[in-house]
């Protein structure tokens, strides 16, 4: 009891604060409402807002919802491996570095703990790259649990709740499992210590062991610049029925075939190789952006993870996504209604795709189309920096607030303790 | 345990397989590694050194045979499913209970018979032309203006050719289109009978005066043949765009496209083609051809895209070897500012309208005096005020081109064969066998009418090489 008590406490002085908060909420939103009807009366015939509770959420503004306090961790943490290899800032793991930049100078930020709702620890887990960029999950572990070691002795919070009320930005292939194949990953599991915590990763699939209850998803992070900088005149006609570029077999980890993508991707290439509406290969074009404008459909098939930027560069470039990928959970699912906007089809199904896409009625096709044109789906997806209103940072904190309050069972009886320090494999125990 | 050795020992060799093969025995993979996988836990130990070595004796014949083949004989062998369906169900290693996706070796699905749907690609394409509309009507012109196309024209040898292509380009516009045409030394029969068939609706002015054979005098008639059009609009009150599409000129479709963004004066560029039909063209060192400007008439712009001045085309390497009279084989230049760089918003034409500039002269003042019209500028008090389309003029939209034939070549009029043909040179092969030099003018003529019925259908002629008989003007239409 004493511990809640204790934060309750803490709001009262601020209480006014957050009444004047909510004023400035209500006035926010007015604007924000002026702001879409004028963007509305421009693009009334070609966007569409998305309807009902859904889109009401994506337009939610966080400020004054809840309160984030920033553990400050030594450099070796964070600072420091961003300065020791500057790619972490580029690739798409770099959410984790830029949610941190963002929560420092963000109105949620506060610097009393006490009042916090929410605690954050800044710890770069995927900033460990290989000469090629990919990022090396095996000291992670060791690394997470230096840090939850860190706070759980400066600070009283993580012991107070076992770390019910702390959250961590986990973006890896298989986010707290720590490991990029999927079956090791798999047999790991979630890090032992992050079991009570709140997680924003961006892999998703239902039923899985790395997909904890309650976790937020994310999508991976795209540069939003250089993205901009492609953009092409909207009048250019979409004239490619189905884009797709990537890899269809990993001839270096998957040398026969049917473990990578679980054979999807390959089914793809061997069906549709022939057929002139697929535009599919492995190339890297230059155009690469500018024809995923051109393009109706664009394929978003899984890979070794079932998540990928395709998805936020279709999204962006108003290409309608086709999501290949049995059971995955997609960014911010309770708040954009994906089936709406994407086409799902099973990984069974993919000899059929043309047959699938060809028989969409045509008006579901256009109505998918304005989804995709209206602005706030395109910002939800992006991670700007700075950071404007209704961008993906503020999607993750509009998903960190519906989470409050916290629940009972979030605070600890003394003497109760759910954590097991020493579990998990060996060799994550030796400190970092 | 097998099961764990099986994905990394896989991974492990090198792909010495061939991708061909990959596809077609990807369905064999699921079986093989079904039955390899899931000895590790739930069966019996016979069963699973049964396995084992069956896998032993796998790997034997991969020793010999390649590991292609061993997984194709135990597939052939043992398998009954169908070459190219999936089976998919693979070792069981999810953790979780209540998902059917599964980690670990997949098969491969690919149909029957994976080519493209004739009746698919058609409903594709019809997807493709909806999307494409609902762009259109979302992001391109909202309320597409008139264009009204102003086209000087007399009648000559090239005339036709000029015409027909410019119809051509005309019919592709996809806005509402008015094609007036000036005809110099008034109105023919066979100008008004291509202007017919061009479907297009035409405006056919005429002009008194009759288009002069040198090329100074054609240029000034030409301006006052424009002026004369844009007055015609002025008193039909027309509105829209005025596009000036001299015949000979070849326009490409994104100019009509601009020209719907005008307000009141536009300028483009335009691509000069000097035509030099000599054998004598005037030699260019590799430093004249660098320091030579584009031969290009345009607006051009500073840095902040407003429009700081003209580039013009440079007449210094043809000095004193232009063609001086229409259809002299020698390059015709265009002469300080062609008209057809310009757009007009026909509301600056008119008396009185709703929020025309200051800057823009009453068009009864100008070319009153009989004075030159060199320009549209001309029809301006200040400059300044034209707008740079086709962005700031970085792409050229039509190209200027002057092409005659000599003045008195001559042309069938209209281009109809009237009076029939003479017989130049008898055709050479005849259904009868070579007869001697000798022959009667009976076979002579019996030859001219099978000649005659094959030469043409419309008309026959029937002149004849014989002095005998005589048979003229025998017409059978």
């Amino acid at each position: 009891m004493a511990p809640m008590a204790g934060a309750k406490d803490g709001r009262h002085p601020v209480t006014a604060l957050l009444v004047a908060a909510c004023f400035s909420h209500l006035l926010f939103l007015p604007l924000a409402a002026a702001a879409d009807a004028v963007e509305g009366r421009d693009a009334q015939r070609n966007t569409e807002r998305i309807s009902g509770s859904a889109g009401d959420v994506l337009e939610d503004n966080p400020v004054g919802k809840l309160k984030v306090f920033i553990y400050d961790l030594p450099s070796k943490y964070n600072k420091r491996l961003v300065t020791k290899d500057p790619r972490c800032l580029s690739h798409m793991f770099a959410a984790e570095i830029f949610m941190h930049r963002f929560l420092l100078s963000s109105a949620v930020r506060t610097v009393n703990p006490e009042e916090a709702d929410w605690f954050y620890t800044p710890v770069y887990t995927t900033c460990d790259l290989t000469r090629a960029g990919l990022p090396l999950p095996f000291k992670s572990p060791r690394m997470m649990r230096s840090a939850i070691q860190f706070i759980s002795k400066k600070w009283p919070f993580w012991n107070r709740t076992d770390g019910g009320d702390h959250f961590f930005v986990v973006p890896h292939d298989f986010a707290a499992c720590f490991h990029y194949q999927e079956e090791n990953a798999i047999a790991r599991g979630i890090l032992p210590l992050l079991r009570r915590a709140t997680l924003v990763q961006t892999f998703g699939q239902k039923n899985h062991v790395c997909l904890k209850e309650g976790s937020i998803t994310i999508p991976p992070f795209a540069p939003p610049q250089k993205m901009q900088a492609h953009l092409i005149p909207p009048d250019t006609a979409r004239s490619i029925f189905v884009y797709f570029r990537g890899l269809f077999y990993d001839n270096g980890n998957d040398p026969e075939g049917g473990y990578y993508a679980r054979g999807a991707r390959a089914s793809l290439w061997e069906n549709f190789k022939n057929n002139a509406l697929f535009d599919i290969s492995t190339e890297h074009p230059a155009t690469y952006y500018e024809d995923m404008q051109r393009s109706v459909f664009c394929l978003c098939p899984l890979g070794w993870a079932p998540w990928s930027p395709r998805l936020v560069e279709a999204v962006v470039f108003g290409c309608i996504p086709v999501i290949i990928a049995d059971d995955i959970v997609l960014p911010f699912a309770d708040a954009i209604p994906w089936d709406e906007i994407g086409v799902f089809v099973d990984e069974e199904d993919v000899p059929k795709l043309d047959s699938i896409l060809t028989s969409i009625p045509i008006d579901d096709i256009l109505r998918k189309q304005r989804l995709l044109a209206n602005p706030s789906m395109k910002k939800a997806m992006l991670f700007p920096q700075p950071a404007q209103p209704r961008d993906a940072f503020h999607q993750i904190l509009n998903g960190l607030a519906r989470k409050l309050p916290h629940p009972e069972s979030v605070y600890l009886q003394p003497g109760e303790k759910h954590l097991n320090w020493t579990a998990g494999p060996v060799g994550d125990l030796k400190p970092w | 345990m097998m099961k764990s050795l099986l994905p990394q020992s896989q991974l492990r060799r090198s792909a010495a397989a061939s991708s061909a093969a990959r596809s077609s025995v990807g369905g064999a993979e699921g079986p093989a590694a079904a039955s390899d996988s899931s000895a590790g836990g739930t069966k019996p130990t016979s069963s699973s050194t049964f396995w084992f070595l069956l896998h032993a004796l796998c790997c034997l014949i991969s020793l010999f045979l390649g590991f292609r083949f061993s997984r194709l004989l135990f597939f052939l062998l043992f398998s009954s499913s169908a070459l190219y369906a999936a089976s998919n169900t693979n070792n069981p290693s999810s953790a979780s209970s209540a998902s059917h996706v599964v980690v670990g070796r997949h098969g491969i699905r690919i149909r029957p018979w994976p080519h493209p749907d004739p009746v698919e690609v058609m409903r594709a394409h019809r997807i493709m032309d909806r999307v494409q509309e609902e762009q259109r009507r979302w992001y391109g012109v909202r309320e597409p203006r008139h264009v009204l196309a102003v086209t000087p024209t007399y009648s000559r040898a090239f005339q036709a050719l000029h015409l027909t292509g410019l119809l051509h380009s005309l019919r592709n516009v996809p806005y509402p289109l008015t094609w007036l045409v000036v005809e110099a030394g008034g109105v023919t029969n066979a100008t008004a009978a291509l202007l017919a068939r061009s479907g297009l609706t035409v405006v056919h002015v005429p002009f008194p005066d009759r288009m002069p054979l040198d090329w100074a005098e054609r240029h000034a008639t030409e301006n006052r043949m424009r002026l004369h059009a844009l007055r015609v609009i002025r008193e039909r009150k027309m509105d829209g765009v005025v596009v000036f599409a001299d015949d000979s000129n070849v326009h490409s479709m994104e100019l009509f496209d601009e020209a719907q963004k005008v307000q009141w004066m536009a300028a483009v560029s335009v691509g000069i083609l000097a035509h030099t039909g000599a054998a004598e063209q005037p030699r260019l060192t590799e430093d004249d051809r660098k320091s030579m400007p584009l031969p290009v008439q345009g607006p051009a712009c500073n840095a902040s895209g407003q429009l700081a001045g003209w580039h013009t085309f440079n007449t210094l390497p043809f000095s004193g070897k232009t063609a001086a009279v229409v259809g002299e084989a020698a390059p015709v230049l265009p002469r300080g500012l062609e008209w057809a760089g310009f757009i007009i918003n026909s509301r600056m034409l008119w008396k009185e309208a709703e929020g025309k500039p200051e800057w823009v002269k009453d068009l009864d003042a100008v070319g009153e005096n009989g004075e030159e019209i060199e320009n549209p500028l001309t029809l301006l008090n200040d400059a300044s005020f034209v707008e740079p389309l086709g962005n700031c003029g970085k792409k050229i939209l039509l190209w200027w081109l002057r092409v005659e034939a000599r003045a008195d070549s001559k042309f069938p009029a209209g281009w109809v064969i009237e009076p029939p043909l003479e017989v130049v040179i008898p055709a050479k092969r005849t259904p009868w066998p070579e007869t001697t030099t000798e022959v009667s003018s009976e076979q002579l003529e019996g030859k001219q009418e099978q000649e005659d019925r094959r030469l043409s259908r419309t008309n026959r002629s029937a002149r004849s090489r014989s002095t005998t008989t005589k048979r003229k003007g025998d017409v059978q239409n």
